[in-house]
């Protein structure tokens, strides 16, 4: 097992250096030098080139990219020039607030997509499944950020039930009453894409589960239909689930930025967005990286999840 | 092509897709042509003005210009963003799997290689990526999405070439001559066209909907030219004071983006060959039964006593008799056999007495079984179920398919048992060790934590009779259980199979296609054709003389071991499809000695003792018909 995780750890290795490559050289694209972007058009010549050169922008592409590789190793990510404050400060802190929007809609989204596929599958062409079926499709096809629009109108202006906005109240406590009224409306509204994609996935894998040869055996043993459809048929048919839910947490780790916008969420994506609106270049390359490289290591930790679940999987 | 449109027709939800996305495409292009008001033109007297007012049907925005124009060209230019996005990332993504494929090796890792750094990205933010180095605006959306959606395409396309890029016919075309590029061109690209579109028309509404999200955050189009998304964005700051500036661009992105994917689905059924022959259905807890005739009543006849049992499985509006008018019984202790040719019905025959067949398409149209006087096909799921490995316990043909792989076999075990008693933990793996014991599987207490995959096939098997002994069933129903065994393995596990039966009292019905294994196991035998039994009698009585046609040919197919020089004769012809059954005889196509007779009226089992044949001219003499 611990041999199995190691590798996979080593395995991620590549990886994280190919994303590095590819955020580097989308960066490079750029057109114009970053320079005059942070001195303005009225920038002396003088100026830009001394700017250039304390950015290291003077190098060639190979240099600087080991450069930018080593100082983020050593945990420099540069520093914003925006906000004057050293990247990884800003984006930790962000992440962090990601990271509690994101990892609830992740947690609601999985289960009741899981929950919703295996009724629908369990009734195929029943009311429960023609139902299912509709309210997926429903939430598939509806905008998050239209859907988390409409929410605040609904249930925050004319209900009252939640705040607008915001993580914590401006005025009052910072327990975890707040937070959880303030992470409601958010979560459900990035969860609502991802339970339709998950219920949809897992209807279509646990149909197929159910057709096999084990399910039979298991109603000739005389196991009830609900151990079959929870038991048997789930635990099979999450083999090919979970890959999915690894992927749906990538859509909802990022798809977190239009949420963040609408709820005024202060996390990562916000500042992603504000950051490219500002061209602040290496803070959108500091989270740009982050945020793929904790995907990264979620999905290792997906596939060991995996290899736990099933035993087939050599480790 | 026609057969496709009429198969996506039929589904009506598709259609209703199909219908609002054509008119919604059909307003976005006739919409410079539509007498409305200029989108981009201020008013600012003139702001929020609510939906349904004079000259302002939708109301008009923060800027007092008029909504219904700027929805309109706001949706013009959605929808061809797009679309765009979706064709560039299709056409390039094809592309790159197409070339990975064919030409696989080095290409093909390098290129996949790539593909996975970029699927290794969260979706969103490669794009948000991309557009940071762009720079904001519509045409950067654009080429981010498509880029985003690239590698989904490559990977799937090239997963479909590789399987056709090792077909014959592509082979016979680079033995021809052709070059690289017209093999690509003529051979494969027509046969990826249909997963192209599948690809697309599943992946469209998202590439909408990502647009519009990049426009919605300021990185898409800029002001004054508005898609769907920077009209909701730029609504946002009115939100709470005029709803509507957010409603009419948000329902519309809704609209189009559900009926692209209504449409997409019908698409992707109307192409999924499984999907039409309903292959995907799921199987119900018991198989359904609606009895046309009467049911027989008991005669009273052995343990369990089947009379004129009809299975059919009704796949579409065609209908299969699997099993037309069975009749069978098992005494206590007894071992029945059921020979046939895969197909026979023997199968379905054993299934239905617990509900086992799959359903849809099974359906038990007739006939009755009964179980110590208890109709079992009539009974409702709950007693079928409480009977179901406590009374009648199945074994299975490939215990590798019909174990659960992500079980341990102790659980499996202990499962079966607390299925029809509560039984504690300590006593439950007892029990478990103990079933293993009994079937010899060496070192007991050990193997019950294996799963299956790490257990030989015999041993898989042991499990499986392990696990129907389990509840100490009066009857065991073994659907080919050593068809997949090789012989030694074999001969084990029908040595333990009789040993149950005589030291328990089992009664056994046990289905094959092997004559030497009904010879060593059973004391009488049914041998079934085309979903009847065509003879049945005591297995000494059927071996010397067999009296049926089918059954003599049958085993002058078996070679002997040590038999001489006596040449196997396979039985000319496929036995009749069960869906178009002939009249008279459904052997007679195949039968050496068929007469006019034989292929008119219903031919009946004629009993005489304990014998029984279904046939006008039976054998007189056992080897006549052999040699």
């Amino acid at each position: 097992m611990t041999g199995y995780i190691l590798k996979r750890i080593l395995s991620a290795i590549p990886v994280l250096l190919g994303i590095t490559v590819i955020v580097f050289l989308i960066m490079a694209l750029i057109p114009g030098d970053p320079a005059t972007a942070i001195l303005g058009s009225y920038a002396t010549p003088e100026n830009v080139a001394r700017l250039n050169r304390d950015l290291g922008l003077d190098k060639s592409l190979f240099q600087q990219y080991f450069i930018w590789l080593g100082n983020m190793l050593q945990g420099d990510f540069g520093t914003s020039f925006a906000l004057n404050r050293p990247v990884l400060d800003e984006v930790l802190e962000r992440f962090n607030a990601t990271l509690v929007l994101a990892g609830t809609a992740f947690v609601m989204c999985s289960l009741l997509g899981v929950i919703a596929g295996v009724i629908s599958a369990a009734n195929q062409y029943g009311l429960a499944d023609k139902a299912i079926t509709f309210a997926v499709l429903l939430g598939i096809s509806v905008p998050s950020f239209f859907l988390g629009m409409m929410m605040i109108l609904l249930f925050a202006v004319n209900l009252r039930w939640f705040p607008v906005s915001g993580m914590w109240p401006i005025y009052g406590a910072r327990d975890f009453g707040a937070l959880l009224s303030h992470l409601t409306m958010p979560a459900i509204a990035l969860a609502v894409v991802a339970t339709g994609v998950i219920a949809r996935l897992s209807r279509s894998a646990m149909l197929e589960v159910l057709r096999q040869d084990f399910i039979r055996t298991a109603r000739a043993k005389g196991v009830h239909e609900r151990g079959v459809i929870w038991r048997h048929a789930l635990k099979a048919a999450m083999v090919s689930i979970i890959p999915v839910l690894g992927i749906q947490a990538g859509f909802v780790l990022s798809g977190a930025v239009y949420i963040e916008i609408v709820f005024q969420w202060p996390g990562v994506g916000r500042m992603l967005v504000d950051a490219i609106l500002k061209r602040d270049i290496l803070l959108v390359q500091g989270g740009v990286v982050f945020v793929a490289a904790c995907y990264v290591m979620f999905n290792i930790a997906v596939d060991v999840l995996q290899s736990l679940l099933d035993p087939r999987i050599k480790t | 092509m026609i057969a496709f449109l009429s198969l996506l027709a039929r589904n009506r939800l598709a259609l209703a897709g199909g219908i609002v996305l054509s008119a919604v495409v059909l307003l976005a292009l006739v919409t410079p042509l539509l007498p409305l008001a200029d989108p981009d033109v201020t008013n600012t007297s003139n702001r929020f003005v609510p939906p349904f007012s004079e000259g302002a049907l939708l109301g008009t925005d923060h800027l007092g210009r008029d909504l219904l124009s700027r929805l309109l060209w706001g949706t013009r230019l959605s929808l061809a963003v797009g679309f765009a996005a979706a064709i560039v990332a299709a056409t390039i993504g094809a592309a790159i799997g197409i070339i990975a494929g064919y030409y696989g090796g080095r290409t093909d890792n390098v290129i996949m290689r790539g593909v996975d750094m970029l699927m290794a990205f969260p979706y969103i933010l490669l794009a948000l990526a991309i557009v940071a180095a762009l720079g904001p605006g519509l045409f950067n959306a654009l080429i981010a999405v498509a880029a985003v959606n690239v590698p989904f395409f490559a990977r799937n396309i090239r997963g479909i070439t590789v399987g056709i890029a090792h077909k014959e016919f592509v082979d016979a075309a680079r033995l021809a001559g052709l070059s690289n590029t017209r093999i690509i061109l003529s051979e494969i690209l027509p046969n990826v066209i249909p997963v192209i579109v599948i690809a697309m028309s599943t992946t469209i509404g998202w590439m909408i909907l990502e647009t519009a999200g990049l426009s919605f955050l300021g990185l898409g189009s800029q002001p004054p030219q508005a898609d769907l998304g920077s009209m909701l964005g730029e609504a946002r700051s009115a939100l709470i004071t005029n709803p509507h500036t957010s409603v009419v661009p948000g329902i519309m992105i809704l609209v189009i983006v559900m009926s692209i994917n209504l449409l997409g689905d019908g698409v992707r059924d109307a192409l999924d060959p499984r999907l039409k022959s309903g292959a995907l259905s799921r199987p119900m807890a018991a198989t359904q039964v609606k009895r046309a005739g009467p049911v027989p009543a008991p005669t009273g006849k052995g343990l369990l006593e089947v009379q004129a049992l009809e299975t059919q499985f009704h796949v579409k509006d065609r209908i299969y008799r699997a099993v037309g008018g069975v009749d069978l019984h098992v005494e206590k202790g007894e071992c029945l056999g059921i020979i046939g040719e895969s197909g026979s019905g023997k199968s379905v025959t054993a299934l239905s007495i617990m509900g086992l067949v799959s359903s849809p398409p099974g359906v038990i149209t007739g006939g009755a079984a009964h179980y110590d006087g208890e109709d079992l096909i009539g009974a409702p799921y709950r007693r079928l179920r409480d009977m179901r490995g406590r009374n009648v316990s199945y074994i299975f043909q490939d215990p590798l398919a019909t174990l659960h792989p992500l079980y341990r076999v102790g659980d499996q075990l202990i499962e079966a048992i607390r299925a029809h008693r509560p039984i504690g933990k300590e006593a439950g793996r007892a029990k478990a060790v103990e079933l293993l014991d009994a079937v010899r599987i060496p070192n007991a207490a050990k193997r019950i934590t294996d799963y299956p995959h790490e257990m030989s096939g015999g041993m898989r098997q042991r499990v499986g009779i392990a696990m129907a002994l389990a509840n100490d069933p009066d009857i065991i129903i073994a659907d080919e259980p050593t068809t997949a065994l090789d012989v030694t393995v074999q001969a084990q596990v029908l040595t333990i199979l009789d040993d149950l039966r005589r030291s328990r009292g089992l009664a056994i019905i046990f289905i094959t296609h092997d004559f030497g294994v009904v010879a060593q196991l059973c004391d009488r035998v049914a041998v079934m054709y085309a979903g009847r039994i065509v003879e049945e009698g005591r297995t000494t009585d059927i071996l010397d003389t067999p009296r049926h046609p089918y059954t003599a040919r049958l085993m002058a197919c078996v070679p002997e071991l040590g038999g001489g020089k006596r040449r196997l004769e396979a039985i000319a012809g496929l036995p009749p499809v069960v869906d178009r059954l002939p009249q008279g005889c459904a052997f007679a196509d195949r039968c050496l000695k068929v007469q006019d007779d034989c292929r008119q009226g219903d031919i009946p089992l004629v009993r005489s003792g304990a014998r029984a044949v279904r046939c006008l001219y039976p054998e007189e003499k056992a080897r006549e018909a052999a040699e």
